[in-house]
């Protein structure tokens, strides 16, 4: 019995030992990845000094023909970092991008529209239907929030359900000519949730998610991630952009 | 004698690298792993192209690599994985690319079907994902005959996004909700409990009522069969997501390494892991607020 019992005793050792063993490997394993990626995050810091200061001949004349609509997703918490987000506008202004939206998941940047637009004389607010009388000259823009995406949705689904049952007592199939592309795109312009599609999606966050922006939106967007908005550098965002404009799509041919 | 000598030599040798691999999942898997994990197969015309092969056998090698893909995953423990087969924008290619496109798929899913296959293997159980409307006969057959033939299975699921787009996914469940909705109303009416809200046709105050939920629409949504992907991996460097999952990866991990698919191996399986376990708190934090 006792030898039993120590046998069982020795084993559970084993396994804590074998566990505490496995878990000092992952942590190992990571301290590789973390390195890696610091080594990598200061090479890109150094180059993004380069760039702002002009040395790298490459990123000097940025064609923004092809970028035509810009999203920037921000990390909410850092949303409120309300003077890092202008000063990002400041930049984004000074490149020339004219229509921009910025995004975050609770709607900070949403609250914090009237300082935005107070500071940036140049900016006002985007309007849905906009697009063909944008003022060249001034910056546009848009302020969305998680709301704007799978809710919107729904709301347009109701719009179209609505529809469906004014048809529901005719005869025939209705469901094609109602449930289309086109008429879901039709329903959200008709409660405001139908923005332009971005060309290029700025991640400025821990991680390279797109926190939820407007799914319908981001069908052929590019999407980088610029690290946390803390961290934010002008070269990072020259390199992002000039990337971008090389960049050629088969959009699925 | 030789040759057998050599054979076990090769076999001795994949039965240590095997060893190897299983150690190293069982490190990783001390911490939390992804539960899905989704893949944009991207780059096999330019793997052919680069390696000065035909087209087709771009794909060929992509099916291979693709299969060594989900022996990691289902090895590590990952419950569901999607991989993004053909767009219904992929059907603007050329009649020839697309036709030879549908015969590999056909001949692989047959191939999915048989006993050894990969998914009997490992229990997994598969999903066609798209408008299977929009396929040829005998490729919507044959996805058809691999579902059944796998119901069963439940250890793992398989998801393959055939004639799929998201805003093709999200119109549809929409149109499924409605249905639903108005099949629902008219048992009222009929029961005569009703109401009169099929009345609702006409009415201004439409836009407040809200009779289609967010939660009918996920339901009928063709990726409700696997919950939302913890890691999205395209390879060959593109950033964007080619209207696969918008709306599922909200709080996804998105990875675009370099590399081209049927090139992809190994390591860049571990990285990606790896890289979600980094980011993991950070993003379920983010999912639980929503």
């Amino acid at each position: 019995m006792d030898f039993q019992m120590e046998m069982q005793r020795v084993s559970f050792c084993a396994a804590q030992i074998g566990n505490l063993g496995l878990v000092l490997l992952w942590h190992i394993l990571h301290l590789f990845v973390s390195i890696w990626y610091f080594l990598l995050d200061l090479a890109f810091v150094f180059e993004s000094y380069l760039i702002s200061g002009g040395v790298l001949k490459n990123y000097k004349a940025l064609d923004l023909g092809k970028l035509k609509y810009l999203a920037i997703v921000i990390e909410s918490e850092e949303a409120y970092q309300t003077s890092k987000v202008i000063e990002l506008l400041q930049w984004l202004e000074a490149i020339g991008v004219k229509r921009v939206c910025l995004y975050d998941t609770e709607g900070v940047l949403k609250k914090s529209k009237g300082a935005i637009l107070n500071k940036l004389k140049n900016a006002t607010e985007f309007e849905d239907g906009d697009e063909g009388l944008v003022d060249q000259k001034r910056m546009a823009l848009e302020f969305s929030s998680f709301s704007d995406g799978k809710e919107a949705v729904t709301k347009a689904a109701n719009l179209l359900f609505a529809k469906y049952l004014k048809l529901a007592n005719l005869v025939g199939d209705h469901e094609e000519k109602i449930f289309t592309e086109p008429n879901m795109d039709e329903a959200l312009k008709a409660i405001g949730c139908r923005g332009p599609d971005p060309d290029l999606l700025l991640v400025y966050g821990p991680a390279r998610c797109h926190l939820g922006f407007p799914a319908w939106r981001i069908r052929y967007t590019e999407i980088i991630h610029m690290g946390e908005l803390k961290w934010m550098k002008y070269g990072s965002l020259i390199k992002a952009i000039y990337r971008f404009t090389t960049v050629r799509q088969n959009y699925g041919k | 004698m030789e040759k057998t000598s050599g054979n076990t030599a090769t076999r001795l040798f994949w039965s240590i690298v095997s060893f190897l691999r299983r150690c190293l999942f069982l490190v990783i898997s001390i911490r939390p792993i992804p539960r899905h994990i989704a893949f944009i197969m991207d780059g096999n015309r330019r793997f052919a192209k680069k390696r000065k092969m035909m087209d087709g056998d771009g794909h060929r090698i992509g099916f291979l690599a693709l299969m060594s893909m989900l022996k990691y995953c289902y090895e590590l423990g990952v419950t569901y994985v999607t991989v993004y087969a053909f767009s219904i924008d992929n059907f603007k290619r050329n009649p020839e690319e697309v036709q030879s496109l549908m015969d590999l798929m056909q001949e692989k899913i047959e191939g999915l079907i048989k006993e050894e296959s990969i998914v009997n293997r490992y229990g997994v159980r598969v999903h066609f994902i798209g408008n299977l409307k929009l396929l040829s006969e005998p490729v919507r057959s044959a996805a058809e005959r691999a579902m059944a033939a796998t119901a069963n299975n439940s250890r793992g699921v398989l998801s393959i996004c055939i004639a799929y787009t998201s805003t093709d996914e999200i119109v549809h469940a929409v149109q499924e909700s409605c249905e639903e909705k108005l099949d629902e109303i008219s048992a009222m009416n009929a029961s005569g409990a009703g109401y009169g809200l099929i009345k609702l046709g006409g009415n201004e105050e439409d836009e407040r009522v809200k009779i289609v939920k967010l939660t009918d629409i996920e339901k009928h949504m063709y990726m409700a069969v696997a919950p939302d992907p913890d890691v999205l991996i395209r390879t060959s460097g593109e950033t964007r997501l080619s209207n696969f999952l918008l709306w599922q990866s909200a709080f996804c991990y998105l990875y675009s390494p370099s590399v081209l698919w049927p090139e992809i191996g190994f390591r860049h399986f571990v990285w990606a892991v790896l890289k979600f376990q980094s980011n993991y708190f950070y993003l379920e934090r983010k999912r639980k607020q929503s």
